[in-house]
C-alpha cells in the first residue's frame, strides 16, 4: 500500500505519503480560499521537494475535507432544493423541512411535494404509487428552475422501489436533474433520513465543483492514481461516487484524526483525545474505527440519523480563556489569535496554553510572560483541565477494561499523564498531520441497515452481509479484501414473521479502478 | 408524585408546556411508550397554525359526560416511518361517535407514558374537544388489561381502530380485556402495525372513580423540572428524584443489552455496571417493552408497578428499551406507582406475577405508596 493522504482543514492543508506502516513524507500549506489551490500546492511540495520529483507508484490519493460541513454550519454555498416525499396518506401533518431551523430552511427549502405511495415494513405497498402526481411535480420542478431534488419514500431502506420510480419519472421530464434518493443515505426513521437527503441535495453543486477541482489538481500533478474522498466512518469512496454524497464527509475531519493517531501509534483499540485551539474531540476507537453514533446527530441544527462517528466535543483547547476571578475555564477561546493574545506571546489574555507553560507541561512562546500568574491559579486551572478530560473520556469509553489514550492535536499537552480507566497516555509522533495520515490509510466500506422478515436470523444476517459486500465493491473496494467489521441485529416488537433489523458493515482495501 | 393542587376546571394548554410534556411523558414511559418527538412536533405545528387545546380537570366532569379514551397502537419502529397524524388520531374517535350515535364531550389518553401522552391532544386539536387531565396507567404498559379501567372491571368494549387508508374496524364485543388486546392487536398487525384506536367510551363518573388523575399536569411539571435543572446546570436526575419523591436506585454504565421478540413484545435484559457510590455492584433490569424488574447484585430491588426509569446521567433524558446500548452512562430511578396499581386487585393486573415473575410486589415506597 502506497498512498497520498490530504487533509483540507479550515486553516491548513496537509499532505502525507504513506507506505505500509511508514509516513515517508509530509508537507503543510495554508488552505486557500478556492480550497484546491492548497491541494495543488501540497502535491507540488510533496512531489518536487520531499520526493525530488520521483513519485513512484501511488495506489490512491485520499482527500478529507470539512468543506461541506462548514457550508451547512455557516449557511453558505447551499442551493435551493425540491422535496418529493412518497407516503401519503401517511405523514401529511409533518411535511419535509418541518423541523429545520428557520434560517437554514429559508436558504434551502424550494418546492415541496407529498404524493401517495410508499411501503409497509413487510414490503406490501402502503397504497398505489401515484405516478401521475409525481409527473406533475416533476414538471413543476422543471419549470421552477430548481435542479436538485431529494426523494424520500416511506420504508425505502427496505423497499426502494418508489424512490426509483420517482427517479425514473424525474429523469424523463428533466434529464439534467440531480437526484438524492434517501435510501442511499439514511436509515429507518423517515424525517431524519429525509433531512439527510435534503442536506445532501443542498450541497450537490458545491460537492461536484469541489470534487472536480480536486480531480483537476491531482490530474495536473505528476501523481497518477485514482482519487478518493474520505467519509464519516473512516473509509473512502471513489471521487466520482462520493461527489453525489457530500453528507458522508460531514465528520471526516475528526474521524481521520482519530484513525491517523491510532495508525501512528500502532493501536486499534484506544480512546482518542484531540485537543485543538477551541475544542477537544473525544472518541473511542474500536478495531481502528470510531464507534458509530446510534442516535440522531444534529448538523447545523438539523436532526439526522445516518453513518456518523460518536464524538463528544467539549470547550477546552489551547486558546481557551481562563478566568480565575469568575472561576471559569472556557468555553470561549481566543482561537487563532492565540499567537497574539496569549500571555506567552506578549498578549494580555490568560489562556489554557499560558497555564500549561506556567505549570511546566508545555514549552511555548516566552515563559516570562506568565511569571505573574500565581501558583494557586495554575493549580486550580490544571485541576479543572484534568476534570474536563477525565469526565469526557469516561463518558465516551464504552468498555470497562482499561484502554490506552492517544493525545493528539496542538493542545495535547492539556491531557494529564494519568486518567482513571486509562492504561497509559500516549503522545503520537507526526501528530500534526494525523488527519492526512488518517485519510491516507482509509479503507472502503459498505453498510446495510434493513428489516428482514420471514427468514431465520442466520439467513437475515447472511443476506445483509452479501448486500453490504456488494455496496463496498461498488464504492471501490477490492472484493477479495472485504471483511465484516460490525454486525448488529434487533428483533422488532409487535412485528410478526420473526422480523429483525440487521445492520452490517464491511470494509476492504481500495481496489484498482474498474475497467 | 405529588398531585392535585387546586386545579382550574378548564385551562388552555400553552405552547410552552408541550416540550416539557414530551420530556416528562418520555420519562414516565418507563422505557416504553415510544419517543414523543413526532407527536410533539405535530402539536407544535398545530399551535403555529393558531390551533390550541384546553385541559379539563377530571373532577369537574359531569357524571354523564362522554369521554373518549385514545391511543396509538403498534410497533415503535413502524411509527418512525409512518408518522403520527392528528387527522388519523381523530378518525378512530369519529368512527366511535358514529358507532355510538352520540358525540364525545372530552378525550383522554390510555397512557401518559411515551408518545400516547400526545394522542388526545392531537384528537382534541382536530375535533375541538377538551383533553382530560388524566390517563389509565400513570406511565406506559404494553397491554389493555394493564389499564386502571381494566383493574376496575369496567366494560372493555366497544373499540374502534382506524388506519390511515380509511380502513376502520369496530370491535363491538369481547369476552375480556385480554381478548380485546388479542383481537385489536391482530387487526393492528394487518394494517401495518400502526393504528389509531378509541377504546371503550367512559362516563365522567367512571373517569373520576377509576382513571389516574392529573397525570398530564404531572408530566408537564416533571418535564419542567428536568428543563429547569438543565438550564441551571444542576443535576437533572436528582431534580427528577426530588420532584417525584422517587428513589435513585443505581448509577453506572450500560455493559450489556440482550433483546428478543416473543409474543409481540420486545423482551430482554440490560446490565449496568456501577459507578460512583455503586462501583463494584451490578444492576440488571428486565424489560417487556417497558422495564419490569430490577436487581442489584441478584437481589430484587424494584418491580412493576413501581415505575423504573433509565435516564441519561447528564441530561436526565429518558432512554427507551430500544435505544439502550453499551457504554451509555445512566442513572436508574424508581418512581412510585399510582395507588390503584398497588391494591390487591391492581397487582393482579400489573404486579410482578402478571408479567410472569414468581414473587410478590414489595413497594420501595412503603405500603400502598
Amino acid at each position: 500500500m502506497r498512498r497520498i493522504g490530504i487533509d483540507v482543514g479550515g486553516t491548513n492543508t496537509d499532505a502525507v505519503l504513506v507506505e505500509n506502516e511508514h509516513v515517508l513524507a509530509s508537507v503543510k500549506t495554508p488552505t486557500t480560499h478556492d480550497v484546491t489551490g492548497g491541494v495543488r500546492e501540497c502535491l507540488r511540495l510533496l512531489v518536487e521537494e520531499e520526493l525530488r520529483g520521483v513519485v513512484g507508484r501511488v495506489d490512491g490519493v485520499m482527500i478529507g475535507t470539512t468543506h461541506f460541513t462548514n457550508a451547512v454550519v455557516q449557511r453558505r454555498d447551499l442551493q435551493e432544493v425540491a422535496a418529493i416525499r412518497v407516503g401519503l396518506p401517511s405523514g401529511r401533518s409533518l411535511p419535509p423541512f418541518v423541523d429545520w431551523p428557520k434560517d437554514l430552511a429559508r436558504l434551502v427549502k424550494g418546492r415541496v411535494f407529498m404524493v401517495r405511495g410508499g411501503h409497509e415494513y413487510d414490503g406490501r405497498p402502503l397504497v398505489d404509487f401515484d405516478a401521475a402526481a409525481v409527473r406533475r411535480a416533476a414538471r413543476e420542478i422543471r419549470d421552477s428552475g430548481i435542479r436538485s431534488v431529494a426523494v424520500t419514500a416511506v420504508f425505502s431502506p427496505l423497499t426502494p422501489e418508489c424512490e426509483h420510480a420517482v427517479a425514473e419519472i424525474m429523469l424523463d421530464e428533466m434529464p439534467d436533474v440531480v437526484l438524492t434518493l434517501s435510501h442511499d443515505l439514511g436509515r429507518i426513521g423517515l424525517l431524519e433520513r429525509e433531512n439527510v437527503a435534503l442536506l445532501n441535495a443542498a450541497l450537490i453543486d458545491l460537492a461536484r465543483r469541489t470534487t472536480r477541482a480536486f480531480s483537476e489538481a491531482v490530474g495536473e500533478s505528476s501523481v497518477e492514481a485514482p482519487l478518493y474522498l474520505t467519509q464519516n466512518d473512516g473509509t473512502v469512496m471513489r471521487a466520482e461516487l462520493a461527489e453525489a454524497f457530500p453528507v458522508y464527509s460531514f465528520s471526516s475531519g475528526p474521524t481521520n484524526s482519530m484513525r491517523g493517531a491510532a495508525f501512528l501509534s500502532g493501536l486499534a483499540d484506544a480512546m482518542v483525545v484531540d485537543v485543538g485551539g477551541t475544542t477537544t474531540d473525544i472518541g473511542h476507537l474500536k478495531s481502528g474505527f470510531p464507534r458509530e453514533a446510534n442516535r440522531t446527530v444534529e448538523i447545523g441544527g438539523v436532526r439526522t440519523l445516518f453513518r456518523m462517528p460518536d464524538l463528544l466535543s467539549v470547550g477546552l483547547g489551547g486558546g481557551t480563556i481562563v478566568d480565575s476571578d469568575a472561576g471559569a475555564v472556557g468555553p470561549v477561546s481566543v482561537g487563532h489569535r492565540l499567537t497574539s493574545e496569549a500571555l506567552v506571546f506578549g498578549g494580555a489574555q490568560l489562556t489554557a496554553t499560558d497555564i500549561a507553560v506556567a505549570a511546566g507541561v508545555a514549552e511555548i512562546g516566552d515563559a516570562s510572560g506568565v511569571r505573574e500568574v500565581d501558583a494557586a491559579t495554575v493549580a486550580w486551572a490544571m485541576a479543572r483541565f484534568r476534570e474536563i478530560v477525565e469526565e469526557s473520556v469516561d463518558r465516551m469509553k464504552a468498555d470497562s477494561r482499561p484502554l490506552p489514550l492517544l493525545a493528539v492535536g496542538g493542545g495535547a499537552f492539556l491531557v494529564p499523564e494519568r486518567v482513571p480507566g486509562i492504561s497509559e497516555v500516549l503522545h503520537v509522533s507526526h501528530a500534526a498531520v494525523a488527519n492526512a495520515v488518517g485519510a491516507a490509510i482509509a479503507q472502503v466500506s459498505g453498510e446495510v441497515d434493513q428489516v428482514f422478515s420471514g427468514m431465520s436470523r442466520g439467513d437475515a444476517v447472511a443476506r445483509a452481509e452479501a448486500l453490504a459486500r456488494e455496496r463496498a465493491v461498488e464504492a471501490g473496494a477490492d472484493a477479495s479484501s472485504v471483511d465484516v467489521v460490525d454486525v448488529e441485529d434487533l428483533p422488532l416488537a409487535y412485528l410478526p414473521g420473526d422480523a429483525r433489523r440487521v445492520r452490517v458493515r464491511v470494509v476492504g482495501e481500495a481496489g484498482p479502478p474498474k475497467a | 408524585m405529588s398531585s392535585s393542587d387546586s386545579h382550574a376546571a378548564t385551562r388552555p394548554l400553552l405552547l410552552e408546556e408541550l416540550e416539557p410534556l414530551a420530556t416528562g411523558a418520555w420519562i414516565l414511559g418507563a422505557g416504553g411508550g415510544g419517543d414523543p418527538y413526532h407527536a410533539y412536533l405535530n402539536m407544535r405545528e398545530l399551535y403555529a397554525d393558531g390551533v390550541s387545546v384546553s385541559l379539563v380537570d377530571p373532577l369537574s366532569l359531569a357524571d354523564d359526560a362522554a369521554v373518549a379514551v385514545v391511543s396509538s397502537m403498534g410497533a415503535p419502529l413502524v411509527g418512525e416511518e409512518r408518522l403520527k397524524d392528528p387527522v388519523m388520531a381523530a378518525l378512530a374517535v369519529q368512527q366511535m361517535e358514529q358507532h355510538l350515535g352520540r358525540r364525545f364531550d372530552a378525550v383522554m389518553s390510555v397512557e401518559i407514558g411515551g408518545s400516547n401522552a400526545f394522542q388526545p391532544l392531537m384528537v382534541a386539536a382536530v375535533m375541538g374537544l377538551p383533553v382530560v387531565d388524566a390517563d389509565t396507567m400513570g406511565r406506559a404498559y404494553p397491554e389493555a388489561q394493564h389499564s386502571s379501567f381494566a383493574i376496575g372491571d369496567l366494560q372493555p368494549y366497544p373499540l374502534t381502530l382506524a388506519d390511515v387508508r380509511e380502513n376502520a374496524v369496530v370491535v363491538s364485543r369481547v369476552a375480556s380485556w385480554k381478548w380485546m388486546e388479542r383481537i385489536s392487536r391482530k387487526v393492528c398487525t394487518e394494517v401495518g402495525s400502526v393504528a389509531a384506536t378509541c377504546k371503550a367510551p367512559r362516563t365522567g363518573a367512571e373517569v373520576k372513580q377509576w382513571a389516574i388523575l392529573h397525570t398530564v399536569t404531572q408530566a408537564i411539571r416533571l418535564g419542567d423540572t428536568v428543563h429547569d435543572a438543565r438550564r441551571r446546570k444542576a443535576d437533572a436526575v436528582a431534580a427528577v428524584v426530588q420532584h417525584t419523591g422517587g428513589v435513585l436506585l443505581f448509577s453506572g454504565k450500560v455493559v450489556d443489552v440482550a433483546r428478543r421478540t416473543t409474543e409481540g413484545f420486545l423482551r430482554g435484559t440490560a446490565k449496568v455496571d456501577g459507578l460512583d457510590e455503586h462501583r463494584g455492584q451490578e444492576f440488571r433490569v428486565d424489560f417487556q417493552n417497558e422495564f419490569t424488574v430490577g436487581w442489584v447484585d441478584e437481589e430484587v430491588r424494584v418491580s412493576v408497578p413501581d415505575i423504573i426509569c433509565i435516564l441519561d446521567a447528564t441530561t436526565g433524558e429518558a432512554i427507551g428499551t430500544e435505544a439502550l446500548r453499551y457504554g451509555q452512562r445512566v442513572k436508574v430511578v424508581a418512581l412510585p406507582a399510582p395507588a390503584i396499581q398497588t391494591t390487591p386487585k391492581g397487582l393482579e393486573h400489573v404486579g410482578p406475577r402478571a408479567f410472569g415473575y414468581d414473587f410478590d410486589f414489595r413497594s420501595l415506597f412503603g405500603d400502598g405508596a
